[in-house]
């Protein structure tokens, strides 16, 4: 399997740099997911590795050796797209075994991994049909099956669920999952659902504009987002950002309210707070730190999202495990779980509290 | 469950009398073609406008075959539209695939200029078109209108191939290509198979257009035996009469080919090939 290297790589289009500053070291085996909104660069960036978009400059590596101009063909990494890309005049078979037909593997070798790989991918029964004559997941499968076949140094995933719908694409997550399991082969995934970047990656790229936000664990970047876009794209639901003056011992919200962040030594500095709808506690009205009016109440069975209007400050999102009986227009306290409040300064970088 | 709607009979009729009224409008001429062909020279005149002829003969086939140069006609215009329809088909793929997939300097500007040279009425350009073709010394000759008709053609040819590249995903190739294709194999063996249809509907219309042009060939041609078949027909019109019934049965026989090269390019006209590639 492959290490997989990026120094300093950019990308442009003319005058338009659509990447930049781009470093990442990727472990052999280890399972990557870029993630970022749409037109944040990860697909290009995805691209790039693969050899189909060319680097504008900086270095891109397998095993410390540079391959920014060799071709895909040569570059031993296998991908799936989005849109499947199967190739509508073959049956899956073909498909499946293109690449050992160009490679000009002989017949029975081609067969023989081919139906093997259909059996591990639930296809045995499905080799001489045309794309045409199979479902979303089956196509899914089928081009998963493509790359499986070629025991690639790296497997590349460019938003390969995103078609599928929410029950398909559970399923195949977890197939995902346990893919990377059993080849243990390094896997760059890419995805704007931070769902699956959280459930399958070992480290999350978080891109946005053309920049790395933040390289991290999936428990990293929740805990410790290094900004405030990290902090509002990983977790659902979003996490709760309001403006705040900071002070000595905390900080002052918009209704004057004072909270009091005994562990937070730069709340001074700090002029957002920032809560996840998780952190924070319902308590009797007229006690916690802030006094709420309840606006929408869902109750999911597991969880109930609170939406919650507070005077001077607006709508704050709390979610409570369980049921919790609440009413729209019942008044209510909230408390803040000031242990896992987030402080970020004027240019959104988070100010970290002492570890 | 009951309410799938039951057809009214009287639909069912009205659609295939609509039917079959656009059929007998569409194909009435070409009856009427093959029906003066198969009538005797004396019952032309006589019978008049009768559906029917009340003989019939198959001696104006046997006299166009035998005892006219319709055979050379014929040859020529097989030849001049082959070579039109393969060498407007060739530079047309080629360009068309340029358009679809590449970005280069001047892509505007070339399909600008394309489009320009379909605004003008053809009989503007036929004086200097003929100046050049003399100049060149292939008056008379067979390639000059395989080379005018390619040039003709191949703007139209392109931007109907381009729209056929444009409708493959590039996904495809990018797949091919991760699978260990050289970009050309990854045309050879993923879009080439993909195209058959734009390929085929190309050449069909390149052809047909080439088979039945009167225009340049009539210019270009005045050497008996360099006559394609639409200028070869007027032969059968002399000073004082009009030989109806072999000019019938030559532009019958004209049919032919046509309707060949149809039957066998029609397979890959159909529609719906790359259906399966992509989500769907």
């Amino acid at each position: 399997m492959a290490r997989i290297e990026l120094r300093d790589v950019a990308k442009r289009y003319g005058s338009v740099e659509v990447l930049r500053d781009i470093n990442l070291e990727i472990q052999d085996g280890e399972f990557i997911v870029l993630v970022g909104p749409s037109g944040c660069g990860k697909s290009t960036l995805l691209r790039m590795v693969a050899g189909l978009e060319p680097i504008s400059s900086g270095d891109f590596l397998i095993d410390d050796e540079r391959m920014n101009d060799v071709r895909p063909r040569d570059r031993d990494i296998a991908m799936v797209f989005q849109s499947y890309a199967l190739y509508p005049h073959m049956d899956v078979a073909r498909n499946m075994g293109f690449s050992m037909e160009i490679r000009k593997d002989p017949l029975a070798e081609r067969k023989s991994k081919v139906a093997q790989a259909a059996e591990t991918l639930g296809l045995a029964n499905l080799t001489d049909r045309l794309p045409k004559a199979l479902s979303g997941g089956q196509r899914q499968r089928v081009a998963m099956g493509r790359a499986i076949i070629r025991d690639p140094q790296a497997f590349l995933f460019d938003e390969p669920l995103s078609n599928l719908d929410a029950a398909l694409r559970v399923e195949m997550r977890l197939e995902i999952a346990r893919l990377h399991q059993k080849l243990s082969a390094t896997m760059i995934y890419v995805t704007h659902d931070q769902v699956e970047a959280l459930t399958l990656a070992d480290r999350i790229v978080v891109l946005n504009g053309g920049d790395i936000q933040q390289v991290g664990s999936p428990l990293e970047l929740y805990e410790r987002p290094a900004n405030k876009f990290v902090a509002q794209f990983i977790g659902s639901p979003a996490m709760n950002v309001v403006p705040v003056v900071g002070t000595e011992f905390g900080v002052t919200a918009g209704n004057g309210t004072e909270i009091k962040l005994p562990d937070q030594p730069l709340a001074a500095q700090a002029k957002e707070l920032g809560v996840r709808p998780e952190h924070i506690d319902v308590v009797n009205n007229g006690t916690g730190d802030l006094s709420a009016v309840a606006d929408v109440v869902e109750h999911l069975g597991s969880d109930t999202n609170i939406y919650v209007n507070v005077e001077g400050i607006g709508s704050i999102m709390v979610r409570k495990h369980g049921n919790i009986p609440v009413k729209p227009g019942e008044r209510l306290g909230l408390r803040i779980q000031t242990e896992n409040a987030h402080l970020f300064a004027t240019d959104g970088t988070a100010l970290r509290r002492v570890a | 469950m009951s309410a799938v709607k039951k057809t009214n009979p009287a639909l069912i009729v009205g659609k295939y009398a609509a039917l079959a009224f656009y059929l007998i409008f569409a194909l009435f001429p070409l009856y009427w073609l093959l029906k003066i062909g198969l009538t005797p020279d004396a019952l032309i005149y006589s019978e008049g406008t009768r559906l029917f002829p009340s003989e019939i003969t198959f001696s104006n086939f046997t006299t166009v075959i035998f005892q006219t140069d319709f055979v050379a006609y014929f040859r020529n215009s097989l030849m001049v539209s082959l070579g039109a329809a393969f060498f407007t088909t060739l530079f047309a793929a080629g360009a068309g695939y340029a358009f679809s997939r590449f970005v280069f300097a001047g892509k505007r500007i070339i399909i600008a200029l394309m489009l320009v040279t379909q605004m003008f009425p053809l009989l503007m350009i036929i004086a200097p078109i003929y100046k050049v073709v003399a100049d060149l010394g292939l008056l008379n000759s067979l390639t000059s209108l395989v080379v005018v008709y390619t040039a003709f053609n191949i703007p139209f040819a392109t931007f109907l191939m381009q729209s056929f590249f444009d409708g493959i995903p590039k996904d495809l190739e990018d797949a091919a290509m991760m699978d260990g294709c050289s970009r050309f194999q990854a045309l050879r063996k993923v879009v080439f198979p993909l195209t058959l249809p734009g390929l085929g509907a190309t050449l069909g219309f390149v052809f047909t257009a080439a088979w039945s042009e009167l225009l340049f060939a009539l210019m270009l041609i005045s050497r008996n035996d360099a006559m394609t078949f639409p200028v070869g027909l007027l032969t059968f019109v002399s000073k004082f009469s009009v030989d109806w019934g072999q000019m019938m049965a030559a532009g019958v026989l004209a049919l032919i080919p046509s309707c060949l090269f149809f039957i066998f390019i029609q397979r890959y006209l159909v529609q719906g090939l790359t259906s399966g590639a992509v989500k769907g």
